[in-house]
């Protein structure tokens, strides 16, 4: 287990870095965007459209936060539920997505496309809005604002703490760690 | 007939949501730093730990413990010899909900089965509430409220099983629902396990049974030594916190029994994250 500082956007060799289990703390720029703006991000990309935001080396955030309180940046916004994403996220991949931070388990498309073009998966911790709210300096919605906590935003985080789930080697964190830890 | 105002109930029960949504009570808490003190992998020691500074500093600045507030659920008692004055109970839940839900900053997360539009506008902010009526003897009104969040109902299950299937055919579904949720629920979890009645009794019992202080002993001690026997099934998963891996899973096995049909053996598994927000009052 290592531990990362890394800066969006991210490459390739950032990427082979990374195994199942190690801790990054990731800065710079992020979106969110849940299960109804990813399928609004797939519909642009088969009609061929430009899509709000760089797909390339961008890392996305599964959260649908709270709305802010006067003068802060955002609310609680910890990660939800990641399998929703899962029929979306691996054709953003094939379009050049190198993160998804969320919780839960991936399908094996999902892990498939971070072999295939080398992207990661990280766990943030569920259930841990307040705290990591305090990671994110700035939050601007830039696309779907009628979807209310589902609209697309651009997070500026600064050592915002995630763990490696899905490595780009097939390596799955929640199945190593339960077999570590069952009895039979 | 005791009388309570309309605006008291709004009140009362507008403060215990909005408290609520902050400070995780200190059943949770006990349990989360119990586990926290005995869990076995480094790993899922450093989620605990975030886990339990998440709680401090949601306290300390009252901000939304998670993102997730929650659909609010609530279990009321109603007492023959009170009467509310001014508007129904019904409705002070309602407001009381909604006030709490906006003034919070909490969000809004009921929407449209199909199409999934957010509902904060045409029925109300983050309603309707889920409230379960009873009637008692007396003249209190008792209210059982949660901040459910979706994660963990996603998991949740309900069967009928054959009568022979029997305890033993409680415990593998259990089983079988917790070590299929996995990461998914927000581990440690508490299981709320509804046994008997009828296919939808079984169900609210389960729910019903999350509401218990998390570890207190179940009345019941053939009760209460099967949730002592799930629990430590449940804990050889191996899940651990955040699904990371660990020896500390579920935090307590809550079951409710109720007297079933002589052809069937409801059972529902409903399970609660790690953030159990809670609360009871009553007036």
């Amino acid at each position: 287990m290592a531990e990362y500082k890394m800066t969006t956007p991210l490459t390739d060799e950032d990427v082979e870095k990374l195994k199942i289990g190690d801790i990054v703390y990731l800065s710079g720029t992020i979106y969110t965007a849940r299960d109804a703006a990813h399928k609004r991000l797939v519909d642009l990309i088969n009609e061929g459209k430009e899509l709000p935001f760089d797909l390339k080396g961008s890392v996305i955030y599964f959260v649908g936060p709270t709305p802010p309180k006067p003068g802060e940046p955002i609310g609680s916004a910890g990660p939800t539920t990641s399998y929703r994403m899962d029929s979306y996220s691996p054709i953003l991949i094939k379009h050049g997505q190198k993160g998804m931070i969320g919780k839960g388990k991936r399908s094996e498309e999902v892990k498939e496309a971070c072999k295939k073009y080398k992207a990661v998966y990280f766990g943030a911790t569920g259930g841990a809005g307040a705290l990591i709210a305090k990671r994110i300096k700035k939050a601007e919605v830039i696309a779907y604002p009628e979807l209310g906590p589902e609209a697309i935003r651009k997070l500026e985080v600064e050592d915002f703490p995630v763990t490696v789930v899905n490595d780009c080697y097939g390596g799955d964190l929640y199945e190593e760690g339960r077999k570590k830890w069952a009895k039979a | 007939m005791r009388e309570i105002k309309y605006e008291d109930l709004v009140k009362s029960v507008k403060a215990m949501v909005m408290h609520t949504a902050t400070h995780l009570p200190q059943d949770a808490l006990n349990a989360l730093k119990k586990a926290y003190e005995e869990e076995e992998s480094e790993v899922a020691k450093s989620v605990l730990k975030q886990i339990l500074e998440n709680a401090e500093l949601a306290a300390k600045e009252e901000r939304p413990l998670c993102q997730d507030t929650g659909l609010a659920v609530y279990f009321v008692k109603v007492g023959e010899d009170v009467k509310v004055v001014g508007g129904s109970i019904k409705d002070a839940i309602n407001e009381a909900t909604e006030h709490a839900y906006k003034e919070g900053y909490l969000r809004a997360s009921t929407c449209d089965c199909f199409d999934r539009h957010n509902l904060k506008d045409e029925v109300g902010y983050n309603l309707p509430a889920v409230i379960h009526f009873d009637i008692v003897k007396g003249d209190k009104i008792d209210i059982e409220y949660a901040a459910k969040g979706g994660g963990s109902e996603n998991v949740s299950r309900a069967t009928v099983l054959a009568p022979a299937q029997g305890k033993e055919g409680v415990k593998n579904f259990v089983k079988e629902v917790i070590s299929n949720a996995g990461p998914n629920p927000c581990p440690p979890i508490i299981v709320g396990v509804g046994i008997g009645g009828t296919f939808e009794v079984a169900a609210k019992s389960s729910k019903h049974a999350l509401f218990r202080e998390a570890g207190s002993p179940n009345p019941d001690p053939e009760l209460d030594a099967f949730e002592k026997e799930i629990l430590e099934e449940l804990n050889k998963l191996g899940i651990g916190a955040m699904g990371m891996g660990g020896t500390k899973t579920v935090l307590a096995v809550h079951i409710e029994k109720n007297p079933c049909h002589i052809a069937s053996l409801p059972v529902s598994v409903n399970v609660q994250c790690h953030s159990s927000r809670h609360a009871h009052i009553t007036l």
